[in-house]
């Protein structure tokens, strides 16, 4: 039985100041600051840092770690909080990124990850209140600048350890190879060297031109569409956990919702064996440009079999083999019945619609979407294919103010109750060991020392600090130390009914 | 795009009882073309009005 498919997403929001010159480590860390200064209770206490004990980015899933090859992957001195619904906020490299939670389901991880859209608006807000009337910052959820520069949107899943690798990076790949059909967010034009927008002028994905090997350790250079880094933030006897680059950050809450909800399900198969190797492609870096650049949807790539098939038909064939699983083992890895009948009958509809006529999914699918928009203004004012306004209209797809964006006029279906964001804002999800931080460092911030993953370093306030190892993902719940926590008058008390609970 | 696929697939049976009757689908895309020409009004009410230095400016360093 495959485990549960506890999930979350990094992503790096693209960042500008207008009306001075800047650079974007600082512009990210007044950013962040902002937020965390808005929003702590005493603005004197320091808030949690994170703890890097753990963080082990060269070691790589084959068996092997790079000892020096790798700078260290988060400087110590840039911002870098953790915050009261279990996420981690931080400078990574040039960028502001937030993390969510462990989630126990694609549903939540949707939700968390509006919760962090949200976030960046606030922080957005506070820093412009500080800043210079002339000057102004601006955020975009997206994964290029047009110009040859990407940045990540990584979907995290947990995966049994005793599942092989090489089994995991066969099978896994058409998937990756071909997701983007519902999960591209669309991109006008190629950052392909010698590729003119005349071949390309618009492409499914943000993030397929990046991509150079099939496996491998990188995520900055060389980019592999399975990423092989071997850090469980967890039991690493008992987990692993993939770490996928090969996705866009997603406005569309459907395509978000699909993407981890289909890669939930389809490494439940890989997990239990079932998936079989018939899908898996021959060339995967051309096919999944191929894929990318082929908005008719109708060209076929080449599989390792010899046969030619559709992206559209990879994914109905997926889809089946994931609807049999469901019949035989159920939805339990997934997040039950009710959140795996959403992921089937979405992915279902989707496919149905890309295949009849693509804009019949404008509501659901980030590509189709700004394909419509663009395709209408090329139209209505006769721009070429290289107009900067066709490349203005992508941008500003992405753009986190609410008045400018694109993405929030184009008619695209909400899935998840606002209120629900809005609580996830604050508080941490009930159903991980999330939940145990977020409640930490919502009653007693200044006695979190620090925080990882796996780990709270806490000030009981008396004798050495405390360190509470958190190596189960789905331990630390509502359900398992809620009543302890909620009863536990101080921070001591808590810990010390905790041990005894033990 | 609809008729395309459906003119595609004109030997199977399946896809013509799909066809909607001339009347509706006339009904329906005009609706659509509406629904567009709203959206592009408004979209060419908060697009950046310069759109080749907004673009232009819009440089990142790589991440992740």
């Amino acid at each position: 039985m495959a485990i549960v498919k506890v999930s979350g997403i990094e992503t790096e929001y693209g960042i500008m100041v207008r009306g001075t010159e800047s650079n974007p480590i600082l512009a990210s860390s007044i950013l962040i600051n902002s937020y965390v200064e808005a929003n702590s209770r005493d603005t004197e206490h320091d808030i949690a840092s994170w703890n890097f004990d753990d963080e082990q980015p060269g070691t790589d899933a084959r068996g092997f770690t790079l000892e020096s090859a790798m700078p260290p992957e988060v400087e110590m001195h840039l911002v870098n909080a953790v915050l009261t619904n279990g996420a981690r906020y931080y400078v990574d490299h040039a960028h502001p990124e937030i993390s969510t939670p462990e989630c126990a389901n694609a549903w939540e991880t949707l939700t968390y990850d509006c919760a962090g859209e949200e976030i960046i608006r606030l922080s957005m807000a506070a820093a412009n209140r500080a800043l210079p009337p002339e000057v102004e910052m601006l955020l975009y959820k997206n994964n290029s600048d047009g110009k040859g520069n990407s940045y990540g949107c990584h979907e995290n899943f947990l995966v049994a350890r005793d599942v092989p690798f090489g089994r995991i990076v066969s099978q896994i790949t058409p998937h990756f190879v071909t997701r983007q059909v519902f999960a591209g967010a669309g991109k006008v034009g190629s950052e392909m060297l010698g590729v003119s927008a005349e071949q390309v002028p618009y492409q499914l994905s943000q993030r397929a031109d990046f991509f150079e090997e099939e496996v491998g350790l990188e995520t900055t250079l060389k980019r592999p569409i399975v990423n092989t880094r071997d850090e469980p933030h967890c039991d690493p006897q008992k987990y692993r956990r993939l770490h996928v680059i090969v996705g866009d950050a997603n406005m569309s809450q459907v395509a978000t919702f699909l993407k981890v909800g289909t890669t939930s399900l389809i490494l439940s198969l890989i997990e239990d064996d079932v998936l079989g190797s018939d899908l898996v492609v021959a060339h995967p870096v051309s096919a999944i440009r191929q894929v990318s650049y082929d908005p008719t949807l109708k060209q076929t790539i080449l599989l390792a079999n010899g046969s030619r098939i559709t992206a559209i038909d990879i994914q109905w064939a997926l889809l089946q083999k994931c609807v049999d699983y469901v019949g035989a083992t159920g939805f339990e890895s997934v997040g039950g019945e009710v959140i795996g009948k959403k992921i089937i009958s979405l992915w279902e509809e989707v496919l149905t619609g890309l295949e009849s006529d693509p804009e019949t999914v404008s509501d659901m699918v980030d590509w189709v979407a700004k394909k419509r928009i663009i395709d209408g203004m090329k139209s209505r004012h006769g721009l070429s294919v290289a107009d900067h306004r066709l490349k203005a209209i992508d941008l500003q797809y992405h753009d986190m103010r609410v008045e400018k964006c694109l993405a929030a006029r184009a008619g695209l279906r909400t899935l998840v109750d606002p209120t629900d964001v809005e609580r996830a804002i604050r508080s941490a999800p009930d159903s991980t060991r999330a939940y145990f931080r977020g409640h930490c460092l919502e009653r007693w911030p200044d006695q979190v020392v620090s925080a990882n993953w796996d780990c709270l370093v806490l000030d009981v306030g008396r004798g050495p600090l405390r360190r509470v190892p958190m190596m189960e993902p789905l331990r630390g719940t509502k359900e398992l130390v809620g009543e302890l926590c909620t009863q536990s008058g101080t921070l001591l008390e808590l810990l010390d009914r905790l041990t005894i609970e033990k | 795009m609809a008729e395309r696929v459906q003119k595609q697939k004109s030997n199977s049976e399946r896809v013509e009882e799909e066809v909607v009757s001339p009347d509706g689908s006339s009904q329906q895309g005009e609706k659509l073309k509406a629904e567009l020409d709203d959206l592009l009004d408004e979209i060419d009410d908060v697009l950046e009005s310069n759109a080749e230095d907004f673009v232009k400016s819009y440089i990142q360093k790589g991440g992740e």
